[in-house]
C-alpha cells in the first residue's frame, strides 16, 4: 500500500499557493479540520475562496482566516455565527455565494464523481436562481447547478491508516467525504493514524484513493458552539 | 433541524410586542403541542430550529417518529447530560444531541438525497412570511441580515408536506399570512400548512388561507384582523383541542 502520510503539516500547506480554492470539511465547528486552519494561519497565504458550509465563528475555524484576511471568497449556505463575517461582507471586503445546503453537498459530491451539472429542484423562483438554466422534467422545473471542484480539499476524520482511508465519527461526518473526493490535492488530518490493515475495510467511509496526505491531528480542541445539555 | 436562521427569527417573534395581546393566544409550547397533532406513527420529519425543534417535546406516547437532522443524522434523540456531551454530535441548530436506538448517521449529501428524494414525511420550520398560494420567505431580509438559507431551500422544495409554525404578525404589528411574500423568497408554492399562536389555516392549492381552527378563545374576527391575504372562512371554525 502506497504510504500517504505527512509529518510535516506545514511544508504540505506550503504547497498551497495565493489564490487558491480550498475546501474544508466541517458543519458548524463540528469536524472542521483544526490543525490544517492553523497551518493556514502560519502560513498567510491569501486571496483564498474556501468552500465551507459554515465560515466558522469569530474566535475559531474559518473565522480566524477572516481576521487575518486572508479569505477573498467564500462559497457557503449559512455564515450566521459570525459577525466579522457580515462586517467583511457588508463593506464589500469579502465576496460571498450562498447556496441551499444540499446544492452545495451536491455540487461537491457531483465534482468529485465526475457529474459537470445537474438539476435540483432547490431554489427554484427564488435569488439563487438568477442567471442559472432551468428545465422541466415530470412536469416540475429545477435548476442546473455546476459541480465544484477545489486545488485543495482539507478534511478531518476520527480514524484513518496510512494508505489514507478514512472513517468518521458522528455528525462530525457531514461534508468531509464529499470534500475528500473533489480536491486535486486532499489533506486528511486524524485523531487517530494507524498502520495499514488495522481498519476493518467494511468500515472504511472514504477509500484512500481520494487522499493524497494524511497527518496525525494534534491538540484537538472541539469546541461546541451550543452545548445543551438534560438536568 | 435545520437552520441557524431561525434562531434569530424566533427571538424576534418571541420579544415583539403583540398588538393582539390577550391571554388566549397560544405560547409557543402550545404551536409546537397544536403542530404534535399533525405527526403520525411510522414518519420521518425533519424539525426546524425554535418552535418547530419544540415539537420532539410533544411527540404522542407510543409513537414512532424519527427525527432527521441535515447534518447527518436520522434518529436525534434527548439532550445529552453533562458527562454525555459528545463535540461530534451535534443538530443543525449546533447544539449537542444524543441518538436513539436504531439511529443512522451519514454525509450531507446523503442527508439532503433523503430529503430531495422526498423520503421524509414531513418538514416543519419558521418563517417570516408567507403567501396565500404557499410562498414561504425565512432566510433573508435585504440590508439587515444575511445569514444564509442553509437547508431551507432544498427542503422546500422538496418536502410533500410543510407545516410552518410562525407567529401570526410581525414585531410591528404587520401580518405575515400575505397576498404576495415582500422578503426574499425561500420557496414557490410549498406551504400546505400554516400553525399560529391564533389559528390553524390550510394553504389552498387555488390560493387562499383556509381558516380550520382556532386557538382557544380567539375569535374568528381577531384572526381575520391578523391575515392581510385572502381568508377562507366556511361555516362555524372550531377551537384547537390541545
Amino acid at each position: 500500500m502506497i504510504n500517504k502520510v505527512i509529518t510535516d503539516l506545514d511544508a504540505a500547506i506550503a504547497q498551497i499557493q495565493d489564490g487558491a480554492i480550498l475546501m474544508l470539511g466541517g458543519f458548524g465547528l463540528c469536524g472542521i479540520p483544526e490543525n490544517c486552519i492553523s497551518a493556514l494561519l502560519r502560513s498567510g497565504v491569501k486571496n483564498l475562496t474556501c468552500i465551507s458550509n459554515n465560515a466558522g465563528v469569530d474566535e475559531f475555524g474559518i473565522g480566524l482566516m477572516l481576521k487575518t484576511k486572508q479569505v477573498k471568497k467564500m462559497i457557503a449556505s449559512y455564515v450566521g455565527e459570525n459577525a466579522e463575517f457580515e462586517r467583511q461582507l457588508l463593506c464589500g471586503e469579502l465576496e460571498v455565494e450562498l447556496l441551499p445546503q444540499g446544492t452545495l453537498a451536491e455540487r461537491i459530491r457531483a465534482g468529485g464523481a465526475g457529474i459537470p451539472a445537474f438539476f435540483t429542484p432547490a431554489g427554484v423562483g427564488t435569488e439563487v436562481a438568477i442567471g442559472k438554466e432551468t428545465r422541466d422534467f415530470y412536469g416540475k422545473t429545477y435548476l442546473m447547478e455546476y459541480w465544484l471542484r477545489a486545488d485543495f480539499a482539507l478534511v478531518k476524520a476520527w480514524k484513518g491508516d496510512t494508505a489514507g482511508n478514512l472513517i468518521f465519527k458522528g455528525t462530525a461526518r457531514n461534508f468531509n467525504p464529499m470534500m475528500a473526493t473533489a480536491g486535486k490535492i486532499t489533506i486528511a488530518e486524524v485523531e487517530e493514524l494507524v498502520p495499514v490493515g488495522e481498519l476493518d475495510p467494511n468500515h472504511i467511509h472514504t477509500a484512500g484513493i481520494y487522499v493524497q496526505h494524511i497527518y496525525q491531528g494534534k491538540d484537538y480542541e472541539k469546541r461546541i458552539e451550543q452545548r445543551t445539555i438534560t438536568k | 433541524m435545520l437552520f441557524l436562521k431561525y434562531k434569530v427569527i424566533i427571538v424576534l417573534f418571541f420579544t415583539e410586542n403583540q398588538p393582539f395581546t390577550t391571554q388566549k393566544m397560544l405560547d409557543k409550547n402550545g404551536i409546537a403541542k397544536r403542530i404534535a397533532q399533525e405527526l403520525k406513527d411510522g414518519y420521518y420529519v425533519n424539525l426546524g430550529i425554535g418552535i418547530p425543534t419544540l415539537v420532539a417535546n410533544y411527540i404522542p406516547e407510543g409513537m414512532n417518529v424519527v427525527l432527521q437532522s441535515e447534518n447527518g443524522l436520522l434518529g436525534i434523540g434527548p439532550f445529552p447530560t453533562d458527562a454525555d456531551v459528545d463535540a461530534d454530535l451535534v443538530n443543525a441548530g449546533k447544539q449537542t444531541i444524543t441518538m436513539v436506538k436504531g439511529s443512522a448517521l451519514f454525509s450531507s449529501s446523503d442527508s439532503f438525497a433523503m430529503i430531495r428524494g422526498e423520503h421524509v414525511d414531513l418538514t416543519i420550520l419558521g418563517a417570516m412570511e408567507v403567501s396565500e398560494n404557499g410562498d414561504i420567505a425565512n432566510w433573508k431580509i435585504p440590508g439587515k441580515m444575511v445569514k444564509g438559507m442553509g437547508g431551507a431551500m432544498d427542503l422546500v422544495a422538496s418536502a410533500k408536506n410543510i407545516i410552518v409554525a410562525m407567529q401570526h404578525v410581525n414585531k410591528a404589528g404587520e401580518s405575515k399570512l400575505l397576498k404576495k411574500c415582500d422578503l426574499p423568497l425561500t420557496g414557490i408554492g410549498c406551504v400546505k400548512k400554516i400553525v399560529t399562536e391564533l389559528a390553524v389555516l390550510e394553504v389552498l392549492t387555488e390560493g387562499g388561507f383556509k381558516l380550520l381552527e382556532r386557538a382557544p378563545g380567539v375569535s374568528v374576527e381577531e384572526i381575520q384582523k391578523a391575515t392581510e391575504g385572502k381568508l377562507i372562512i366556511e361555516g362555524e371554525i372550531p377551537e384547537m383541542k390541545l
